[in-house]
């Protein structure tokens, strides 16, 4: 009868639809889950000039970035290479570095008699591009992920818009397409992809810059206010500096393992 | 069975007609949302989640509500609730519909929700709520139509509901688990970061869910010929009254913990939500007519002769769906992102925009209730006036 047969063709159509949907789900459980998979176009080679490393960092000496200028250079210069819009909207606000004073960056360890210089000097807040990244935990498709470098990056055409990640990042550094950016943007760079409305973004350690010998934008204008390099590596300059001077990172005690170092 | 849903009398269908509407208009909305962007709502960098994850957090406690049904009839044999627990299955199954379209509202790029499908990530809580959600809808779908159904020819349910109905009730609530576990394991936001959140979170939902329908049923006694029965609205009134006692309880404790710490950063969210923080105070008024609203509940509840008297229930009971409802669905978001990471205070307020869309939602799920309802209710007066 006709009741009958639509209901069982519906019937089936609902088990093979949850079925069908399953296999993605078992696939992950069978590979071991978190192992990782072979890259689906094939193994990428790196090209000649790539700078490497085992776990990039950056130390910010706050004195010399207290020079007149230079912290508005770093942002000036991140935020023309990479595109990102100038939003006219405070709510709909993209940053992916800026300036804060000692007490938002450092919120519980002000006091009323903190050193003047430290007072009023710029602090550069971006992405910690923790050891440990909570918004990497957080993301349900894998849009943001860690790098083998330690470098946090986002799959911008993976992303849903979720928003689950800036909700569990501890240092309020991302930021969300709320609307379409790119009226916003003063001068499109056209070597650098720019987004779309509805996806979260952040600063990337010039990810795209490393990949041609580059240092970060930030780091190349900040005459030595930022330092850039390899922690695995004893010699290079963020482990000179972090050998010779005391630094502090937001909100160590949360196990995030950031790896943005503030020399004060 | 879904036949019945075509015999209605006129202001059936005027109801209908009415919710359709609301509900075309939100569709408008949405459309401008889609090709806007989520600007159009009143949600910023540092608030990054509203009104629609609030709906949601809050639906899916009235959706794990019915395990208050489900649990005392089909484990401890509590007859009186048998009339009515497909009421309590169809209530969860509009308000998860409910629930999956709020994270459908709120996503960025609806057009790829499959992706948590196909990069499954179960490290993250949000692939693990798309699949208890989902799961938790199939349960009450199965398990509500083919009892009604069963109901519907005169014998009892077939055999092979058992392992899926004893599986709902873990799993009713665990949807309301997950859901905690969204919040309270994020490192950055100390508002959330509580043990006590998972916990409180079934104790408002176990208080709301229960008033809900109790004024549903009463509803029903008033429009239809089905009476739910005293007992069973006496019941679902004492599960409710413990539950609100141990929502207010659970909260008195987080308030404690917070202001006997005297730790600034613990205090400052809820500073901001009772008494403002740097001049900004947009939810103040509605957190403490939360807490009025609340206690009134219970003040009420706690009195055999006021909770016997159905008019006086239904006050209750509307006090206390209010009440859960601006704790969940507005002071528990604004709350955890205020102040922001920085220490910033910047407020959230929803826009026109965004109240129709979640209107709207609110209509549809509405429209399936009262689309199941009508189903239930003539397929029960049917069996009455067999009988």
């Amino acid at each position: 009868m006709m009741e009958n047969s639509r209901r069982s063709f519906l019937k089936i159509a609902g088990v093979a639809a949850a079925g069908l949907g399953l296999k993605p789900v078992t696939d992950v459980f069978a590979s071991g889950g978190l192992q990782k998979q072979s890259s689906p176009i094939g193994d990428v080679s790196k090209g000649k000039d790539v700078l490497t490393a085992k776990r990039w960092a950056m130390v910010i000496d706050v004195k010399k970035m207290a020079h007149d200028g230079t912290a508005h250079k770093c942002i000036e210069a991140c935020h023309k290479l990479h595109n990102v819009p100038k939003m006219t909207n405070k709510r709909h606000e993209i940053k992916w570095i800026w300036e804060e004073e000692f007490h938002h960056a450092f919120p519980g360890k002000h006091h009323e008699h903190i050193a003047e210089a430290i007072e009023h000097a710029p602090f550069l807040v971006l992405c910690n591009h923790c050891e440990n990244p909570p918004c990497v935990r957080a993301c349900p498709t894998k849009a943001t992920f860690q790098r083998e470098d330690g470098i946090v990056l986002m799959d911008f055409h993976r992303c849903i818009g979720c928003r689950f990640c800036m909700a569990a990042c501890p240092y309020g550094s991302r930021s969300f397409n709320f609307r379409d950016p790119r009226p916003f943007i003063e001068e499109t760079q056209e070597n650098f992809p720019t987004r779309m409305k509805g996806v979260v973004e952040k600063c990337n350690f010039c990810a795209e810059r490393l990949a041609v010998g580059k240092q970060p934008a930030c780091v190349e204008v900040s005459g030595g206010a930022l330092v850039f390099g390899d922690l695995d590596d004893e010699n290079s300059d963020v482990r000179k500096v972090l050998k010779s001077d005391y630094v502090i990172r937001r909100k160590p005690g949360l196990g995030t393992g950031p790896q943005i170092y503030y020399k004060v | 069975m879904l036949e019945r849903v075509l015999n209605g009398n006129k202001n059936y269908w005027a109801w209908l007609m009415v919710l359709m509407s609301i509900i075309g208009v939100a569709v408008v909305f949405y459309l401008y949302q889609l090709w806007f962007g989520l600007g159009v709502t009143g949600m910023s960098r540092d608030v990054s989640w509203g009104f629609y994850i609030a709906q949601f957090t809050f639906l899916v406690g009235v959706a794990a509500s019915a395990v208050m049904l489900v649990l005392p009839y089909y484990l401890h044999h509590y007859k009186a609730f048998g009339k009515i627990t497909v009421l309590g299955e169809f209530v969860a199954i509009a308000a998860v519909t409910m629930c999956l379209l709020f994270i459908l509202a709120d996503l960025g790029q609806p057009q790829r929700m499959l992706n948590v499908i196909f990069y499954a990530t179960p490290h993250s809580m949000l692939f693990w709520d798309m699949i208890v959600l989902n799961g938790y809808l199939f349960l009450n779908v199965i398990v509500g139509w083919n009892a009604l159904s069963a109901e519907s020819k005169g014998v009892p349910p077939p055999k092979w509901i058992k392992p899926f109905i004893y599986l709902s009730i873990p799993w009713a609530v665990s949807i309301h688990t997950v859901t905690a576990f969204l919040y309270c394991g994020l490192p950055g936001r100390g508002f959330w970061l509580t043990a006590v959140l998972a916990p409180r979170f079934l104790a408002s939902a176990f208080a709301a869910g229960p008033a809900l329908l109790i004024l549903l049923c009463l509803l029903l006694r008033k429009l239809t010929r089905f009476d739910a029965g005293k007992e069973a609205i006496q019941m679902l009134s004492k599960i409710a009254t413990y539950a609100i006692i141990i929502n207010v309880f659970f909260f008195f404790c987080e308030v404690f913990v917070a202001c006997y710490s005297q730790i600034p950063e613990h205090m400052d969210h809820l500073k901001y939500l009772f008494f403002g923080l740097h001049g900004k105070g947009a939810l103040v008024p509605f957190m403490w007519l939360s807490m009025i609203l609340m206690f009134t509940g219970i003040f009420m509840l706690i009195i055999p002769k006021v909770r016997t008297n159905e008019s006086t229930l239904a006050v209750a009971c509307v006090a206390i769906f209010i009440g859960t409802w601006i704790d969940k669905g507005l002071g528990m978001i604004s709350g955890g992102f205020v102040p922001n990471p920085l220490h910033h205070v910047n407020e959230y307020i929803p826009t026109i925009p965004e109240i129709m869309i979640t209107i709207g939602i609110y209509a549809i799920g509405m429209l399936v209730l009262t689309v199941l309802y009508k189903m239930a209710i003539s397929v029960k007066e049917e069996a009455a006036g067999l009988s």
